[in-house]
């Protein structure tokens, strides 16, 4: 049986704890607000581009030389780009876990072809780094989520695409659906997946369609890569607020548990004491 | 018709812009584009330079750079990579920029992706420019 000093330190003890993830919860959560704001900003943007590449894309099929263009270019997968975005930090629960299995489950179903890494986060850069190739990472990125950085990471992948080192990119990440449920999402964006063409306006062009379709490609790839780098940020705080929310709350529980046990010691205790000075008296007699 | 359009300028990470305009002057990929209300259905690559635009009588300055723009009935949307307002541009920063673009132009290195130094050029020119102008 514990003395009572062991168990008054432990409920101190499990206190502090939960003051920790307390204030982390509160954190993730004021964290959290800000990813979702980023993801909502870049929705005009993002939801505009896509329409006009579609608009774009159907005024331009049939051209030959639209259809040729190097982000296009489907050839048999044989050496594969993996980007995973992971995050930084741990304590969110099963975020990173899921990613990483994500992400070994595509080494496996892609067994015959060779698979480079980019790494993008800390956590997924430990775990692959012993056990596939790493084609490059990047720290940092979530902390405050730019364009640029974004776009540093795209660009990489659509050279090394260009060049034929590789002959597709995936996309690995957790896609934010609501504060309670992230889904892992593996999609590929080169070659470019362009959106479904169907011609809304009659519009005049200022460009040849097919030219502005090749200039619009590579920043369509970006504006991916930047979307699931905002999607990836906010789901990460919500993972780890509902983790730190939980573990808040077993917290609790175990300081219950603990307090209860406290207290039958010291009645123990008493009793002992009171049942001590009786018989001593009774002894007297 | 109505006397004004709207005018909405959006790059990834914000929206910079929704408002009522009377007219715009919008640098093109292909040259300068005038637009005024009731303008025809136009597709285009948008360049780098200044984009001026006149609400309430008053003319307004911003800086943009690449990215594509559309224009449809009552509304002109420009989807920027970047797009600053001119209280917004550091000019420190764009004197830098444009130091490193003159630079990397002079050399004579081989590999000089000459496309890429000259809109980083121009993208900082602008950006200078506009930084006086509030």
């Amino acid at each position: 049986m514990p003395s009572l000093i062991d168990l008054r330190r432990r409920i101190r003890s499990v206190r502090n704890t939960q003051q920790i993830t307390k204030a982390m919860r509160m954190v993730a959560a004021s964290k959290l607000r800000r990813a979702q704001d980023r993801v909502i900003a870049s929705r005009p943007f993002t939801s505009g581009y896509r329409k006009l590449l579609a608009n774009v894309v159907a005024a331009s099929s049939g051209e030959v030389e639209a259809l040729s263009h190097p982000l296009l270019q489907v050839r048999p997968e044989q050496r594969i780009q993996l980007i995973l975005l992971t995050s930084d930090r741990g304590l969110a629960g099963p975020f990173n876990s899921n990613l990483i299995r994500g992400g070994m489950n595509l080494l496996e179903k892609k067994q015959d072809a060779s698979v480079d890494i980019e790494a993008v986060g800390r956590k997924g850069r430990d775990f692959f780094r012993r056990r596939a190739t790493l084609s490059g990472e990047h720290i940092g990125v979530f902390d405050k989520p730019s364009y640029t950085q974004a776009q540093k990471i795209a660009d990489k992948a659509i050279g090394r695409y260009t060049a034929g080192q590789v002959d597709a990119v995936y996309l690995i990440y957790n896609e934010f659906r609501s504060v309670i449920s992230q889904r892992l999402t593996v999609t590929r964006i080169l070659p470019a997946p362009v959106p479904e063409g169907k011609q809304t306006t009659n519009y005049i062009f200022e460009q040849p369609p097919a030219q502005l379709l090749g200039n619009m490609l590579p920043n369509y790839v970006r504006i991916m890569v930047y979307g699931a780098v905002l999607e990836s940020a906010a789901a990460e705080q919500a993972a780890r607020m509902v983790a730190m929310e939980s573990a808040t709350t077993n917290a609790g529980k175990v300081i219950d548990q603990l307090t209860l046990h406290l207290n039958r010691a010291r009645q123990a205790g008493i009793t002992k004491e009171i049942i001590e000075v009786v018989s001593g008296a009774n002894a007297l007699e | 018709m109505a006397d004004t359009f709207e005018l909405e300028i959006a790059t990834p990470e914000r929206l910079l812009l929704r408002e009522q305009v009377t007219e715009a002057q919008i640098p093109g990929a292909s040259g300068e584009l005038g637009v005024l209300p009731g303008h025809a259905p136009l597709l285009s690559e948008l360049g780098i330079g200044p984009l001026s635009y006149v609400a309430g009588g008053q003319r307004r300055v911003l800086s943009v750079a690449g990215g594509v723009l559309e224009v449809i009935e009552d509304q002109v949307r420009v989807l920027a990579i970047s797009a600053e307002k001119p209280e917004e541009i550091e000019p420190g920063r764009a004197g830098r920029a444009l130091e490193r673009a003159t630079e990397r132009l002079r050399s004579t290195k081989e590999n000089l992706d000459y496309a890429r130094a000259l809109s980083a050029l121009k993208r900082a020119q602008t950006r200078l420019a506009l930084a006086g102008h509030k």
